[in-house]
């Protein structure tokens, strides 16, 4: 099973490290993960995509929980939750091919980050399925280089962890 | 007031009242050495032959005592040295500070000379790790890492100070501040507000239901870990067991937590835990485990670990919680409070059938026979058992040496017991043992030690030898790496690949080698003459007892298996 973990962490060296740690150690894969600064600077936010048992989540989360680096642990709802990613997708082009791909990101709702004669390079921040969809209409053009930034997410609603 | 970054670090040890450390200098950790050399009227520094040894001594200070225990080594080989120490310690939950030295700000990072991440290194094996790169942050690390390392579920924390931040001339602003108060104050006490440091207050409806489960149990069960000796709530534990009128198996770590010739106690649990303890784990109807981690080598096959009963689990970590067997009900908190709680509302009961029906199987075990021709390790125990006074504190190896000593020697109170149970590391014994010397000088130290095991650390010798700890280490000697052998006759068809020890050294020569006394033994009679010589020598003594390579622990459940699968009986 999906699930998201959403982790408040001080933002200091090392500290990734150590929650990355603690997945590797029981030998179970992350499937996306992103970290960025919050509101507060001194608190970074860890979203963390794993697909694996309720069990081995929920041991995970109190290992975590334990660590002193860790400010908060929550795994969110999937149905009550917000996720975005953001992708960059350099595909090949020419005059011919170029206005069909401007349709697909019409579409989409992509942006052109960049182009030359023969590539267009995409943006797009959506839901990890949408981005899923969008990279699958553009593969009969030739995808060169795809770069995604992994899902962050926050709760719906007024509620915050 | 303003004082050197070094001598902070010094002070920041008086205000946690340690006056023992064990390490090794080298050139990184010239500094603090320098220092220390100005606190040696306070401070005593043990000089171990090798850090892993240091490592071990602070541990089994630690574990001895309860303290926290300190150890101090150098960059590179040094820190590395200390890994399996840390280790160890974090597996069995033991409280201890590790202080490293690394290469200077400009240094970091370049693969200088004898440069090592050792905070990266140690991440998975402490409960937090430092690098110190400002002076000014010394004091508030320092009381934050003994923090961590004694509250809540203990446990080893190691900081690493960059060696310019040790130099003479960082001034910091300093200001003593004793630990029970600095617990409460600055950087630890926002620690202690996000993260509980101290154990939460138990649920006091977890606490009522596990009353009615016991009021509604006619087999009770208790199980006695590690959480009851770390937390010192063997007292309350005994009260609890008394009232419960339950037979108690106690776990390797437990040893000490419940007096060992209590008659409730069922003996040893697991692997080669006691026919009585595995038989009632199978039979019983409600379990409660108090500070026990279910551990593959006590719960063996979770699936069918206590089939027929409610499993309760009370523990300070709510990581253990579900961890490795299910629970039907479960209280997190100190195990001390929690038996305090338990003691307040639970009535007396009493369980004679079910009582003699366990413990009679612990009678049987203790009327088989035995050929008294050759030495074996039950007539080298009980020598000294009975030789002993009854608080001799017994330090273990790890293997067959280990077991015997756990099976034959009965252990009253936390602390006497000290051994490597979660990390089973080899070469343990010794530096625990003079961790243990030099914490208690006027108990009896006993170090209880393979041939295989002693090899691995007995350099510390040495240590023995210059601190004049008169340490007895009995060496159950049988030519073989005997657990493996063990394995290796019993599963893998007498195929003894690479564990046969036939080898030197001479281990009385050894002894005197390093000027300490010796005797080989091969009978009682000379067990018993080499333990009253060893007693009343005073200095380290080694007893070279002669056993044949064929001896095994018995019994034996093999791993994985259920509890009551018994290979050996």
């Amino acid at each position: 099973m999906r699930q998201t973990i959403s982790v408040l962490v001080e933002n200091q060296a090392g500290v990734l490290n150590r929650i990355t740690g603690l997945f590797s150690r029981r030998a179970f894969n992350i499937e996306s993960l992103a970290v960025g600064v919050t509101d507060d600077p001194a608190i970074s936010r860890i979203t963390i995509i794993v697909d694996s048992g309720n069990s081995v989540v929920e041991q995970v989360s109190k290992q975590l929980n334990k660590l002193i680096e860790v400010i908060k642990v929550r795994t969110l709802e999937e149905d009550r939750l917000i996720g975005r990613e953001l992708v960059l997708i350099k595909v090949n082009a020419t005059a011919k091919t170029r206005p069909d791909i401007m349709t697909i990101c019409e579409l989409m709702g992509a942006k052109v980050a960049d182009i030359s004669p023969t590539s267009l390079t995409l943006e797009l921040s959506d839901t990890p399925d949408r981005i899923d969809t969008f990279e699958s209409m553009l593969r009969p053009f030739s995808i060169q280089e795809v770069a995604r930034t992994g899902v962050i997410a926050l709760q719906k609603g007024s509620g915050k962890i | 007031m303003k004082i050197r970054a070094t001598q902070a670090i010094m002070e920041c040890l008086l205000e946690q009242e340690v006056d023992t450390v064990f390490g090794y200098p080298g050139g990184t950790i010239l500094n603090l050495y320098d220092e220390l050399y100005n606190y040696r009227d306070k401070i005593t520094h043990v000089l171990t032959a090798h850090e892993q040894g240091a490592s071990h001594a602070a541990d089994g200070y630690a574990r001895s005592t309860g303290k926290v225990g300190v150890c101090f080594a150098t960059s590179g080989p040094g820190a590395t040295n200390l890994t399996t120490g840390i280790a160890t310690a974090y597996m069995d939950s033991s409280p201890v500070v590790f202080i490293t030295c690394n290469v200077t700000e400009p240094l970091l990072g370049r693969d200088s000379f004898q440069e090592v991440d050792i905070t990266g290194i140690a991440m998975p094996i402490t409960k937090a790790t430092y690098l110190v790169r400002d002076a000014q942050s010394i004091p508030s690390i320092m009381r934050q890492a003994f923090a961590v390392a004694a509250t809540g579920r203990p446990g080893p924390v190691l900081i690493d100070f960059l060696k310019n931040v040790t130099a003479p001339t960082e001034m910091i602003d300093y200001e003593f501040i004793p630990w029970y108060e600095n617990r409460t104050w600055g950087s630890v006490r926002e620690l202690s507000e996000s993260h509980g440091l101290k154990a939460p207050e138990p649920d006091h409806e977890d606490i009522d239901k596990l009353v009615e489960m016991i009021a509604q149990s006619e087999r009770p069960l208790l199980i006695c870990g590690g959480g009851v000796v770390r937390g010192r709530a063997h007292k309350e534990f005994r009260t609890f067991a008394e009232k419960l009128d339950s037979p108690v198996a106690i776990t390797l770590m437990g040893g000490g937590g419940f007096p060992g010739g209590h008659p409730l106690t069922t003996g040893m649990i697991g692997m080669h835990g006691s026919r009585a303890s595995n038989v009632a784990v199978d039979r019983c109807d409600l379990l409660i485990a108090v500070g026990c981690r279910f551990s593959d080598r006590v719960a063996l096959n979770p699936n069918t670990f206590a089939h027929q009963a409610k499993i309760v689990h009370i523990d300070i970590d709510r990581a253990e919680i579900d961890k490795n067997v299910l629970t039907d009900h479960h209280i997190v908190g100190n195990a001390r409070r929690v038996l305090e709680l338990l003691n307040e509302r639970v009535g007396q009961y009493s369980h004679p059938e079910w009582k003699e029906q366990i413990l009679s199987l612990r009678r049987e075990r203790e009327e088989v026979g035995e050929d008294d021709s050759a030495l074996s390790p039950k007539q080298v125990l009980e020598t000294i058992r009975r030789m002993v006074p009854k608080d001799t504190i017994v330090a273990t190896d790890v293997g067959q040496n280990q077991m015997w000593t756990i099976q034959y020697f009965h252990f009253d109170y936390p602390g006497q017991l000290l051994t490597s149970g979660g990390f089973g590391t080899m070469g343990f014994g010794l530096g625990a043992a003079i961790g243990a010397k030099m914490a208690h000088p006027d108990k009896v130290v006993i170090h209880t030690t393979g041939d295989g095991c002693f090899r691995m650390n007995c350099h510390e010798l040495s240590t023995v030898e210059h601190y004049h700890l008169p340490i007895i280490t009995v060496v159950f000697n049988n030519g073989t790496l005997g657990m493996v052998r063990q394995w290796q006759n019993l599963i893998y068809d007498q195929r003894y690949s690479e564990t046969t020890l036939d080898r030197g050294p001479d281990f009385v020569k050894l002894a005197e080698a390093y000027g300490l006394k010796g005797r080989r033994v091969t009978n009682v009679r000379e067990m018993e003459a080499a333990m009253a010589e060893a007693l009343s020598c005073g200095c380290g003594y080694v007893i070279d007892c002669m056993l044949d390579i064929d001896e095994m622990v018995r019994p034996m459940v093999p791993g994985g298996g259920n509890i009551t699968d018994f290979l050996l009986s």
